[in-house]
């Protein structure tokens, strides 16, 4: 902030209306992104506290960071101007849940913690098993668009998300979408905004279509040789009647995580992994629901396939061994962050007839830099890859440089993009976490100039430099 | 339109894909709803290199262009409002190409619908979005409407299964958006491009998703004495977590039309009927039917039928897709309408829409998405009496209005295009419109890409809810 910067925040005080200004320094440095502090954090009860307290950013040129339960700031690249921090848990109500019609209107602040319970009351939930579970916050969740092991059958936000409330960056109140489960009334401007990191509004509030609970659900495991075969059980998966709620390959490194960890950021205790969980091999897992009849269905056929694609081992996981494995599914990448301040999570959207290669690919480029193959294949085919240098200090962050040029160009040449949504501040000096421009930039700018024309939503993070 | 245009467009595609002798531009004044607007040409490209050609001329000379499928729509969104250049896409039919591993295919716009099913499904895929058109409907005008169908109720609509697209934009410029693997970095483009009614590009190539074909499905018939114990039945349905692939409602005025016209087996003295398909595996099917059908009963249905075969199903299906159609044989127009509600609030919403009719003096027919809450009340009514046809506007207006106040939306799957473009106004606020408007500008400055559509003029409601007649031939000449 400027040296006026006193003054401004006097005036940002007379402004703010009902919101908090504070600029005690405790408070300023746990909304540090990418070590940078901001100069004080807003906390606005409302939604027209939000747009006031942005048409002033905008007038002044303040540079803003929406914030929710501050689990994934991490993500993106370091603002080119950080000013304020929006915290937007003082927006916390639930508008409207309509049990019998399955719809939600919830604030951004909400935290997803409270929402669940609320939901399962009427056997009903959002399938959003993302991690940092019990912090994470509405407004975090959709503005990061992070995704769960439930998009196998659910889909992301972008499918059950009904509407969108936002303040755009000049500070107007705006919305699109509705809140019944079918709406073609004028331009989606809730699509953009998922997944946006709020760098072309600020969401203040979010409509959902909620979803029954599943009656009974199970979990699957296979074990398997290679990735050769955990890829073939996958297609043989995909190409069967089978519609499981959640289907991930998992390979033998990132299991030997499962079995040493616990997630701190799940909200309760987890017990171990058994023995169902092989660290040597790879592993296909599986969850999927519904009554008696089905589950059986689903256990006799998986294990079918699984023995049709070379398995060497299967469990059929019930409630008390399924949620040890779900539990550290959902929180896996908070976890592989545990593990070293310098790890790195790449995400590669490749077909899935290049998933092959695509692993083959990155395990001998890792090996050639002495790294485990730490990786997850999700849902759609979307490959989650962890860098977890074995050397402490310069030399683990000069190990991670070196490989991590290789590792996006295994996906240039493969796949279909590849980004790191998690990264070490220090090698967001020598890269672009997003990767290189795509062929849509010239569309992106003239959206980030349509909806935050002064460059002020956290300026500077998003793909392509917006 | 001046000459040099047309000529200039005939040395680009060919005499034999230009139109512009009155005669020939007549079936292009029309689509599938009560609007009438029409083009000064009728252009049908074969390549992307067409449509840029087309639509730097259309620059050049300042001349409004406007995509157009096969002219299905419901709204007007591929009407010339403005008059200009109407861009067919029937001639880029072609599939470009299917992958079936990874349950995909890239087709041009003017793709038919079913034949992107018929394409894929020996290999038991097929293409989700079902449009009941969609023998006839282009994936092209499924894109831009964002079009729904019976089985969006599970399977979601157009946009659910769009992974990219090629855009020409309204400066010639081509732009790839989205990909073919989900979630490409950057804003959803495609997300907001499907839907967006041809405002804001051409679109010349679509990337689809293909969805398996289930294991086992099967279609169930209630019939009941009464509309409330059907929509009753509904939204108990949906309360208790019941996820059928369809659920669909048709009045008894709509049956006794429909089974006139395909003799599916409807029974003619009832008040209403649900049609409800269950899909899955083999197991799951049979625990959801049994469900729903306990539901139904204990709604007051007073019978519960399950097609017992292929031919069956479809044939109560070719009843429902074809119930529009039928509706010609009540009255000499109808008018569809296209709003949504609550599911929670079925029963008092078709009660108080049997009661506006009744006030105007309306026959209306009730054939719609019941699962998702997605009315099509339709007004039977005789467009050439000028006092009925703006009689029927207002009931339709009464009708959307009545939606909104039920918390809901004016239109579902057909789009608001130039029938409801004064309506927005009922649904979002000005602030809302504006940040719409701004995006429409970002990508069409000139406004020259489908002018007249979405958004109102600024006009009074009741003002722009007036539309001309259709003229005939002989006042077109006056």
């Amino acid at each position: 902030m400027s040296p006026a910067s006193t003054t401004t925040l006097e005036r940002l005080r007379g402004v703010a209306g009902g919101a908090s200004v504070s600029t005690d320094s405790a408070q300023l440095e746990a909304f540090r992104v990418d070590g940078m502090q901001p100069a004080a954090v807003v906390r606005p009860a409302t939604a027209e506290g939000v747009a006031e307290v942005v048409r002033f950013a905008a007038a002044e040129k303040l540079g803003v960071v929406p914030v929710g339960g501050r689990t994934k700031l991490g993500i993106g690249m370091p603002p080119t101007r950080y000013d304020l921090a929006l915290d937007m848990t003082g927006l916390n109500r639930v508008i409207a849940y309509d049990p019998n019609d399955l719809t939600l209107s919830v604030e951004v602040g909400l935290r997803l913690a409270e929402l669940t319970p609320m939901l399962a009351e009427h056997k009903q939930f959002l399938p959003l098993a993302v991690p940092f579970t019990r912090q994470t916050t509405i407004g975090g969740t959709i503005a990061t668009g992070v995704d769960s092991p439930l998009r196998q059958f659910y889909g992301t936000a972008r499918d059950y998300v009904l509407g969108i409330e936002f303040v755009t960056g000049a500070g107007v109140l705006t919305k699109s979408g509705g809140r019944v489960v079918k709406n073609v009334a004028g331009y989606d401007l809730h699509k953009l905004m998922i997944g946006a990191l709020g760098t072309l509004g600020v969401i203040t509030r979010v409509n959902f279509k909620t979803f029954p609970l599943p009656p009974a659900s199970c979990g699957f495991v296979a074990a398997f040789p290679n990735f050769e075969a955990a890829l073939e059980m996958r297609k043989r998966v995909l190409e069967s009647p089978l519609q499981p709620l959640t289907l991930e390959v998992l390979s033998p490194a990132l299991a030997q995580i499962f079995h040493c960890q616990a997630p701190t950021t799940l909200g309760e205790a987890l017990g171990p992994v058994g023995t169902w969980l092989s660290t040597s091999e790879w592993t296909l897992t599986a969850g999927f629901g519904g009554r008696e009849p089905v589950l059986e269905r689903y256990a006799t056929e998986l294990t079918r396939l699984a023995a049709e694609s070379c398995a060497t081992n299967t469990a059929v996981l019930d409630d008390t061994d399924r949620p040890l494995l779900w539990g550290r599914l959902r929180e896996c990448f908070p976890m592989l962050l545990e593990t070293s301040p310098l790890a790195t999570i790449f995400k590669i959207g490749a077909l899935s007839s290049q998933l092959g290669r695509v692993l083959n690919t990155l395990r001998l480029t890792l090996e050639r830099h002495s790294l485990p193959l730490v990786t997850l294949v999700r849902g759609a085919g979307l490959t989650y890859v962890a860098l977890l240098p074995t050397k402490p200090g310069p030399e683990g962050l000069q190990q991670l440089a070196d490989a991590v040029t290789p590792v996006f160009e295994v996906g240039a040449g493969l796949a279909e993009h590849v980004t790191i949504p998690w990264c070490p501040t220090e090698l967001k000096r020598r890269i672009n976490v997003w990767g290189p421009p795509r062929r849509d930039h010239s569309l992106l700018v003239k959206m980030k100039q349509t909806f935050d024309p002064q460059n002020i939503l956290n300026p500077g993070r998003y793909v392509g430099g917006l | 339109m001046e000459r040099q245009v047309i000529r200039e467009l005939e040395k680009l595609l060919g005499k034999q894909a230009v139109l512009s002798a009155p005669e020939d531009l007549l079936m292009y004044e029309y689509d599938g709803s009560v609007e009438v607007a029409r083009p000064d040409c009728v252009v049908f490209p074969r390549t992307t290199e067409h449509v840029v050609g087309i639509v730097r001329l259309a620059n050049q000379h300042n001349v409004p262009l406007v995509g157009r499928g096969a002219g299905t729509g419901l709204s007007g969104g591929a009407l010339a409002r403005k008059g200009g250049i109407c861009i067919v896409f029937s001639r880029m039919n072609r599939i470009l190409s299917i992958d079936l591993e990874n349950q995909r295919a890239v087709v041009q716009p003017g793709v038919v619908n079913l034949d992107l099913t018929r394409a894929v499904e020996h290999a038991g895929l097929y293409f989700a979005p079902d449009p009941s058109s969609q023998r006839a409907c282009t994936i092209g005008g499924n894109v831009a409407e964002n079009a729904g169908g019976p089985h969006t109720l599970a399977y979601g609509v157009t946009v659910n299964h769009i992974t990219g697209l090629e855009l020409v934009m309204p400066s010639g410029e081509v732009v790839r958006i989205g990909s073919s693997c989900v979630e490409a970095p950057g804003y959803d483009l495609t997300g907001l491009l499907v839907g967006s009614e041809g405002t804001l590009a051409l679109i010349t190539e679509i990337t689809v998703k293909l969805t398996r074909l289930p294991e086992a499905v099967k279609t169930l018939l209630a019939i009941y004495e009464t509309v409330d114990d059907a929509t009753e039945t509904v939204a108990e349905i949906t309360a208790c977590g019941i996820t059928p692939s369809a659920c669909e409602m048709l009045d008894g005025k709509t049956l006794r039309a429909v089974e006139a016209y395909v003799h599916a087996g409807f029974p003619l003295d009832c008040a209403a009927v649900l049609l409800i398909e269950v899909e899955g595996l083999r197991e799951a099917v049979e625990g959801q039917a049994e469900d729903i059908a306990d539901v139904c009963r204990r709604h007051r249905a007073r019978e519960v039928r399950v097609a017992r075969d292929a031919a069956e199903r479809e044939l109560l299906w070719k009843g429902r897709k074809n119930a529009f159609g039928a509706l010609g044989r009540l009255a000499p127009s109808n008018y569809v309408q296209d709003g949504v509600i609550p599911r929670t609030k079925l029963p008092e919403t078709l009660r108080r829409i049997d009661e506006i009719g009744r006030a105007h003096g309306f026959d209306i027919g009730n054939v719609f998405h019941a699962g998702d809450g997605n009315l099509h009340p339709i007004i039977l009514f005789d467009a050439r009496d000028k006092q009925q046809f703006e009689r029927a506007v207002e009931t339709a207006t009464e009708i959307i209005t009545l939606c909104l106040d039920m918390g809901g939306a004016i239109t579902g799957e057909h789009g608001v295009g130039m029938e409801k473009d004064a309506l927005m106004q009922l649904m979002f606020t000005e602030a809302d419109l504006d940040a719409m408007r701004s995006v429409r500008d970002a990508f069409n400055p000139a406004g020259l890409l489908n002018p007249g559509k979405i958004f109102p003029f600024g006009k009074g409601c009741g003002e722009m809810r007036i539309r001309p007649l259709p003229v005939s031939a002989s006042d077109a000449s006056a």
